[in-house]
């Protein structure tokens, strides 16, 4: 199926799935507009909330089946398998996200059904970014998707906490999106376009590799990114925004948020920015700076939530290196750690909401001792999470650690796969600890974990991400394919590269 | 005409921005440096749109629909923020250990 | 003399840029900051955009502005706090940080878009000549940018739901 843009039919067609989640968004608006009371109310809007992303994933699906293309350049939105996995990627994380909300919602009493349309929001705005193929989309995709998750930050209008993780999150967002912009008018002042597969064209034609608009647009746009992926040293709000924010927003937050980011930071690259070659340097030296910052002050930790907090900073740095290494293999080992990454911090989040009752308290690793003898299930579950987030063998994120690897050895980075592999061995001090406080000490008291009960519907959401983990983490070929052919989509040659209309 | 020093103007107004965001402690100032941070942008995009075509106004525009959009969100957390502490002021703010 | 007319709105410009950005006093602050956007708008004019100023004016200074007077006349924070400003060594870093970031943009100054894709000097005011001032930014935000000018109406949206969330005193 080629579409061609240009028509109004074939852009509705290519924009469907974008349409389909704003129309649910939408309806649950009306919905929420007068049945927002009950907990019952909470339990509808998040059903609602389900069905629109699992319709919208099938819309792509039906895209992706066609294998639909864009005739020419796409002007606005891309119509690739890049943009049909994070698509994916992003709808499946937010239904997750809702499964693991329902419950936790009503025990903290948090009767704002809007929750689920500020998430139906941001994930809209998060489909924008790695659909966007114009650099106006994906800021306006990354605005739709922040101001969205600002607001479920603080969604818990009687925590302190939560309105000071909100107002951090808040400032430095806007401050980041500012630097991003700015980025974006340099590139455009030495482009002339905003289309990112025109950009790259004229980048070429031009030679405007070593421009000064367009470099210091370059650094101004990665300054940005830095900051919603929270690479060191663009990370200070990330641990007291993930502290303080609701669990399984803290899980959504660190998961697609971040995943969302690096997608739109990833087709910027590569295909904007492919033959400049001045942001490798940049992306390695950040990518070196968060493994060992992230890793280092993760050591730290005692709290199980700031714990990973850093874990997730220090797994951004792993998936820079991925887009350092700016190779077939590197693109391919992208897509796959997001996934892998994805599932695992969820599962984890969702774990740590269940233990941390009351929402605001510290969950400490040691408040997990004996978690093993009194619920064996939920702690097998939590040290699967740690296993793969530490790389085990037999996990997906040995899998995905393994193929960044790989692609950093085939680019020649030898610095950056053996820093890999040394931050690995040291997050071992902090994953590890809490499988054996988990499994080798006694429980604190018989009551110490009796009211640890995952719902039954979160339940669904972790043993569905864990048993994902072991499946790929045995398994990995398919999603290896799928996620090499979005990451070539990127890679294919617009025929369409022309001047732009000067209008 | 007048493309250089609007940039450097744009440069100039960018870096007293980011600079008022690191020196306040107010959350609203913090935020109103922001916004003349979203200004200075806006300032380049006119200027380039005199010499690469009307879409630089245009985006001119999608910047004023954002800075909308974050002045509502943002002044309605400082409002929520306000109510628990009765104060905007970051150096008080500080439940969450850096 | 246009010329002169755009280095004395700079220097407004950044002046009351300054000002906003050191006064203690929050309600100060925006008042400056408020002149700095008309300044700008009178910027936008000089460069050849009449609509985008008058939206400036209309949007910027008219809606968002007051919208922050409100907050902090709703919050009583007129008065300076004592620990407003920081202290010496946000100071310097703010400076270092300041320098830093202006040593490269200085470069901006003499950087132009490369001559191949330049239009003719004077395109744009005989486009607007031809299609009216609203008509010359109107036609392509409804044909070519008709997606992201979409997009802005979810994010207005957005924003609105988020904000009814979190100030509503009861939901």
């Amino acid at each position: 199926m080629t579409l061609d843009l240009s028509l109004t039919r074939d852009l509705l067609t290519a924009l469907l799935p974008e349409l389909m989640l704003t129309g649910w968004a939408l309806v649950l608006l009306v919905v929420v507009a007068w049945r927002h009371r009950t907990g019952g109310d909470l339990r509808v809007a998040g059903g609602i909330a389900l069905a629109a992303f699992a319709t919208t994933a099938a819309v792509v699906w039906w895209l992706w089946w066609n294998s639909a293309a864009a005739q020419g350049y796409a002007p606005m939105i891309a119509v690739d398998d890049f943009r049909f996995i994070s698509d994916w990627l992003f709808l499946g994380t937010g239904a997750l996200t809702v499964l693991l909300s329902m419950r936790y919602l009503e025990r903290e009493a948090l009767l704002a059904p809007e929750y689920y349309v500020l998430l139906l929001f941001s994930v809209l705005g998060m489909m924008l970014m790695g659909g966007g193929s114009d650099l106006m989309v994906v800021f306006l995709g990354l605005e739709l998707m922040s101001v969205s998750v600002y607001v479920l930050a603080g969604i818990n209008r009687k925590s302190p906490k939560a309105a000071e993780a909100a107002l951090k999150y808040f400032l430095l967002g806007a401050f980041a999106s500012a630097f991003l912009l700015y980025g974006i008018a340099l590139v455009y002042g030495a482009t002339g376009t905003t289309n990112l597969a025109l950009i790259g064209a004229q980048v070429t034609s031009l030679h405007l590799e070593h421009g000064t608009l367009l470099l210091i647009g370059l650094a101004l746009l990665l300054v940005g990114f830095a900051f919603k992926v929270a690479a060191v040293p663009f990370h200070m709000w990330a641990p007291d925004v993930y502290d303080g924010a609701p669990t399984p927003v803290t899980g959504f937050m660190a998961t697609a948020v971040k995943a969302a980011a690096f997608a739109a930071l990833f087709r910027v690259l590569g295909q904007a920015f492919a033959t400049t070659v001045a942001w490798h340097q940049i992306v390695s030296a950040l990518a070196v700076a968060t493994m060992v910052g992230g890793n280092l002050v993760a050591l730290a930790q005692r709290s199980l939530k700031r714990m990973l907090a850093y874990s997730s900073i220090a797994h951004a740095g792993y998936v820079l290196v991925a887009v350092a290494a700016g190779n077939a293999s590197g693109s391919a080992a992208f897509l796959f750690y997001l996934v892998a990454y994805t599932l695992t911090t969820l599962a984890a989040f969702a774990l740590l909401a269940v233990k941390g009752r009351g929402g605001e308290s510290d969950v400490l690793i040691d408040d997990l001792s004996g978690l093993a003898t009194e619920r064996p299930w939920l702690a097998f579950a939590l040290a699967v999470c740690m296993l793969s987030l530490l790389g085990f063998p037999g996990t997906a994120g040995f899998m995905g650690k393994w193929y960044i690897l790989v692609a950093a050895a085939q680019s020649a980075q030898w610095w950056l796969a053996a820093l890999l592999v040394l931050t690995s061995v040291v997050s071992a001090g902090y994953y590890l600890p809490v499988i054996m406080v988990m499994y080798m000490r006694p429980a604190p008291s018989a009551a110490a974990h009796a009211d640890v009960r995952l719902g039954r519907l979160a339940g669904a959401a972790v043993t569905l991400a864990v048993v994902g983990l072991l499946f790929f983490g045995i398994r990995p070929n398919r999603l290896l394919d799928l996620s090499a052919a979005g990451a070539e989509s990127l890679r294919t040659p617009t025929a369409a590269a022309v001047a732009p209309p000067g209008n | 005409m007048l493309l250089g020093p609007a940039l450097a103007v744009s440069a100039v107004l960018f870096t007293i921005g980011v600079a008022g965001v690191l020196i306040r402690r107010n959350a609203i100032v913090i935020f109103m440096c922001v916004e003349l941070m979203l200004n200075a942008v806006n300032l380049t995009f006119v200027a380039l749109a005199q010499r690469l075509g009307v879409s630089g106004q245009i985006f001119v525009f999608f910047v004023m629909a954002v800075a909308a959009a974050e002045a509502a969100v943002g002044l309605a957390i400082i409002l929520a923020i306000y109510r628990h502490r009765e104060t905007v002021d970051l150096g008080k703010i500080n439940l969450l250990k850096g | 003399m246009t010329t002169t007319i755009f280095w004395a709105f700079a220097a407004i410009a950044v002046g009351s840029a300054l000002l906003c950005v050191t006064r203690r006093s929050p309600i100060a602050s925006a008042l400056w900051l408020v002149l700095t956007l008309f300044a700008l708008a009178a910027l936008f004019v000089i460069l050849d955009a009449q609509f985008i100023a008058v939206l400036q004016v209309l949007v910027y200074a008219g809606a968002i502005m007051v919208l922050f007077l409100f907050v902090i006349m709703l919050l009583n924070l007129g008065r300076a706090g004592p620990s407003d400003r920081k202290g010496a060594l946000a100071w310097a870093v703010a400076g270092a940080l300041g320098a830093g970031l202006l040593v490269p943009l200085a470069g901006l100054a003499r950087a132009a878009p490369p001559a191949a894709i330049q239009l003719p000097e004077g395109t744009m005011a005989a486009l607007q000549q031809q299609q009216g001032l609203v008509g010359a930014v109107a036609r392509p935000l409804f044909e070519t940018y008709l997606v992201p000018f979409e997009i802005t109406s979810l994010l207005l949206l957005a924003a609105i739901v988020g904000a009814v969330v979190l100030a509503k005193r009861k939901l």
